[in-house]
């Protein structure tokens, strides 16, 4: 990682060209006589290379990336676990990635069994009575989750309960999920243990709500002890509770959102399940119900009838909330997911929440004697540290300590989140890390806070200097948007 | 120990003996006693990697694909090729395997690809502003919808029959949800019926637009004459369309788009069954601040250096919360890391030449197909893209079963969505059709009735 690199615009030279197609083969159509007004006047300015040209470009591009097959990414919130090459040769096997989406049913059985079969392990896994595959992601699932629970209010005349509980330490996606599927956020506060206060959360339930969304174990990384009484409560107020599966990698095999008293979940099989998180995306929000939903889970769903998969939609289910997109989900995706459950089994899932809550409670002993952590006792797969005594007591930010991280060789945790801690860590060490690169990660650790202590943030402002670029300035970028490349005409 | 964990049976002892603890059941005490999982769960036993491949082989292997059939099919997904650089180039780990760029520092890579693929939208589109992508082209055409709502103020949808089904069933959901009326145009010579139009625009209660061109028949749409009458109304038009169609097509930002939306798969990506692969939205800068979903932009850093990042964050959830513009925090970012290799590889010249074989081979298709005597063009007064309705003389059922047995992956039937259509086949062709597979086609299509 030493350079800045100039794009492709920049890179082109006219003339240039890296495909081939095939001499056409049919008399040539006078595209302009067809298409007349609707035919392009103007070429694209797309950039003109040859393959290799594209072939080191991106390939430098890539080199300007940290990821999990580089290193430790302990970033919290985000199971940035190790992604088996398996996974990935199961997704680009020809019966998958070149089947088409709406070929007769008999010709992609084995499609449409993989799609049930994961729905139904999913479903034994968490303990809900059936699955929908077809979020694109975790908010996408949160929208679709939410949608059910506004339908099934509808449907028992309601409709007026418009009210969304959220606890304060929840992730910023699920009011803004509410908000989306035209419900209003009303924020739960978090007692001193940072769980969620049961009796705020009673003072909240009136016949208004329509439910409560709760991340489990929550952003600090602890299990709401409450749980049972918190759905109870929200039951019996006529509400429904949704369950973020955003931190379902500590529970696998040790408890089950299905018994907790949750409604409806959903999972981010781009976490839990392993499958690659791709810069950003493609990933998969599943969302899982309870029987009282089903009747209102998106269209179309795979079922298994006298042993043959079938896809039923929309006219066989009146119910449902219709599509939330197109065709089944991101297959390619959930081929990973389904790889990665069959590889495992019962025994290796539940030795996954196993090791990466024991390699996070590990990890938080060692780092305790640098910062208070957010909980107390035993924390689940992830921890809080709280930067805000490193802060003041030498001015040197969480925001910096993450910087000298990059050039300690590793990506940061999360960086002030949750809210409710003040200049947050959030570190994720996951189940695929061997305990010794969690003692260089402590050292290393260490190693920052003692300078921080013995240097000040001056120390800090530079850094990091191990990548293609320093600290950029956000302010200017977001002040003069410039999104897209300026040709120079 | 599974073999994706590095941890050994002494790693273990040795990690919790300096917890102090007895056991990992300790660790989760947390957990109440009455929510814990007694016995484990029924899933089917674990396998090794030659099993778990013999498994996969078997599922994959009961699938037909378009590997070894020819494939007429598309209706929202489509057989274009893709150069075997897409697939090598994504496939490293570092694209694979990092998350959201969010430290810039170690994601320049991600987010410089990012920045190239907004420009590339951009270009093609004729647009001012793309985002760094969406879930798939029908969740953004039904973001759109609600974006054009908040913009306007007005809480009415328009859109045409003609928009893809699946298109249309996402703008229904998303409607619903956000307590938005909407109203499907009349199809008139498979094209949104102007009449039809300016009367669901004369109450002047419409926010948007939503078009699709090429529409679901493949036919073109009058643009130019549509933004007029809608802006006319205090609406926005929102045309959904291909990405890669516009290598040769007018972009829709010249035709007085307000926002652009449509699939990216025919760029770069297999069809996967369906996904994953992407959808765009761009806009022009008085909807800027108004975008859904993550935005890259270029800086500098504390040397001058030129950087970038994702900006204009102060829309999004995680900072905005219940006031964000909308609650994605992702991108189909592998997906936009294909389409902007493909696009790099093919340049202006190549995705025009795609689109002119396109245009050629459905051309001669069609009036091979018409030559048989079996087969008319369903609207013979519109041009089309890609795709194009026939009607056949036979059932489409039959008529696919036939196609079917001969390796061909015959095209879609319309009559169950528009039964106004009877014995109705839209068919694609792209430019990885060959002659000597259309005369194979017209050969067996034509055959035995």
């Amino acid at each position: 990682m030493t350079r800045t690199m100039e794009t492709v615009f920049e890179a082109s030279r006219k003339g240039r060209k890296g495909y081939a197609l095939p001499k056409l083969d049919v008399p040539a159509a006078d595209c302009g006589a067809v298409l007349g007004d609707a035919c392009r006047k103007e070429a694209p300015r797309l950039p003109e290379m040859a393959e290799v040209d594209v072939v080191r470009h991106f390939t430098g591009l890539s080199k300007m990336n940290y990821s999990v097959d580089d290193g430790f990414y302990p970033l919290g919130s985000c199971t940035m676990k190790y992604n088996p090459k398996l996974n990935e040769a199961a997704a680009r096997m020809a019966g998958f990635a070149l089947a088409h989406p709406l070929q007769p049913e008999d010709t992609v059985q084995g499609a449409l069994k993989l799609l049930y079969d994961l729905g139904v392990m999913l479903g034994e896994v968490t303990g809900m009575d059936a699955f929908t595959l077809q979020p694109a992601a975790g908010a996408h699932g949160e929208q679709t989750g939410l949608m059910m629970i506004k339908a099934w209010h509808e449907s028992r005349g309601e409709g007026h309960r418009n009210k969304i509980l959220v606890p304060d330490s929840a992730h910023g996606t699920n009011p803004a999920s509410a908000t989306v599927t035209g419900f209003d956020t009303v924020e739960v506060a978090s007692d001193d243990e940072g769980m969620v206060d049961l009796d705020s959360l009673k003072s909240l339930l009136d016949d208004s709500v329509a439910g409560l969304m709760l991340t489990n174990p929550n952003t600090l990384g602890i299990f709401e002890k409450h749980v049972l009484e918190l759905t109870d409560a929200v039951h019996k107020a006529g509400g429904l509770v949704y369950y973020d599966g955003a931190n379902a990698n500590a529970i696998l095999g040790k408890t089950r959102p299905g018994d907790m008293g949750f409604d409806v979940l959903h999972l981010n099989l781009h976490k839990t399940f392993s499958t690659p998180h791709g810069g950003g995306g493609p990933g998969s929000g599943a969302v899982g119900v309870k029987a009282i939903l089903e009747p209102f889970l998106p269209a179309p769903i795979v079922t298994c009838r006298d042993g043959r998969y079938t896809l039923v939609g929309a006219e066989e289910r009146p119910k449902s909330i219709g599509r939330v997109r197109s065709f089944y989900g991101n297959f390619g995706v959930l081929v990973r997911a389904y790889t990665y459950l069959r590889t495992l089994g019962a025994e290796g899932l539940e030795e996954v929440a196993e090791m990466a809550v024991l390699n996070a409670n590990y990890l938080a002993k060692k780092l305790s004697g640098l910062y208070p952590l957010a909980h107390k006792g035993c924390c689940m797969h992830e921890f809080v540290l709280n930067g805000g005594p490193l802060k003041s007591e030498t001015g040197v930010s969480s925001m910096d300590v993450a910087k000298a991280l990059i050039d300690a060789g590793y990506h940061p945790p999360t960086v002030y989140f949750p809210l409710i801690v003040p200049e947050a860590l959030m570190v994720e060490p996951t189940e695929t890390e061997a305990m010794e690169t969690l003692d260089k990660f402590a050292a290393s650790m260490e190693a920052i806070v003692a300078r921080a202590r013995s240097e000040g943030p001056e120390a800090f402002h530079a850094m990091p200097e191990s990548t293609p670029i320093s600290r950029p300035d956000e302010t200017t970028a977001a002040r003069n948007p410039v999104l897209r490349w300026q040709f120079e005409d | 120990m599974s073999r994706y964990i590095p941890a050994t049976a002494e790693d273990r002892r040795r990690m919790l003996d300096y917890l102090g603890v007895g056991s990992i059941d300790d660790l989760f005490s947390g957990i109440p006693e009455k929510v814990r999982q007694k016995k484990p769960s029924d899933l089917p036993p674990a396998l090794t990697e030659p099993e778990m491949v013999r498994d996969l082989k078997k599922l994959s292997g009961s699938n037909r694909h378009t590997g070894e059939m020819v494939c007429f099919l598309g209706a929202g997904a489509y057989d274009h090729f893709i150069p075997a650089a897409v697939d090598s180039l994504i496939s490293r780990g570092e694209f694979t395997t990092s998350y959201t760029p969010y430290q810039p520092e170690v994601a320049q890579g991600t987010l410089q690809a990012i920045f190239q693929y907004q420009t590339m939208v951009c270009e093609l589109t004729g647009m001012e502003i793309s985002n760094a992508s969406m879930y798939d082209g029908a969740s953004a055409a039904a973001e759109a919808a609600v974006l054009a709502a908040t913009a306007t103020k007005k809480k009415k949808i328009l859109w045409g029959g003609t928009v893809n089904p699946q298109t249309r069933e996402t703008l229904e959901t998303y409607c619903w949800s956000r307590q938005l009326e909407h109203r499907e145009l009349k199809i008139s010579g498979g094209r949104i019926d102007e009449a039809d139009l300016r009367d669901a625009l004369a109450g002047g209660d419409a926010a948007a637009l939503v078009v699709q061109s090429p529409n679901f028949f493949g036919n073109i749409e009058n643009l130019k004459a549509m933004a007029d009458s809608v802006h006319g109304a205090g609406a926005l038009l929102v045309v959904s369309t291909d990405l890669l169609a516009l290598g040769l097509l007018e972009a829709p930002g010249r035709l007085g788009a307000d926002i652009v939306v449509g699939d990216g798969q025919s760029a770069g990506n297999p069809m996967s069954f369906g996904g994953p692969a992407f959808g765009f939205i761009a806009v022009n800068k008085p909807l800027m601040r108004r975008m859904p979903g993550r935005i890259c932009g270029q800086t500098v850093d504390r040397l001058g250096r030129r950087t970038f990042v994702l900006t204009l964050q102060a829309r999004e959830q995680h900072i905005r919360r219940e006031k964000a513009t909308s609650n994605i925090c992702s991108n189909q970012n592998l997906c936009i890391v294909a389409a902007s290799i493909y696009l790099s590889l093919m340049g202006p010249a190549g995705i025009r030449e795609v689109g002119e074989q396109i245009m050629s081979k459905t051309e001669y298709a069609v009036g091979q197909l018409e030559k048989t005597g079996k087969f008319k063009r369903a609207f013979p007064g519109a041009p089309s893209f890609r795709e194009v309705a026939l009607i056949a003389d036979e059932p489409v059922e039959k008529l696919n079963r036939r196609l079917l047995e001969a390796g061909i992956l015959g095209g879609y039937s319309l009559e169950h969505r528009y039964p106004e259509l009877k014995n109705g086949w839209l068919l694609a062709i792209t430019e990885n059709r060959t002659k000597e597979e259309i005369d194979r086609l017209v050969a067996v299509a034509g055959g035995e009735a």
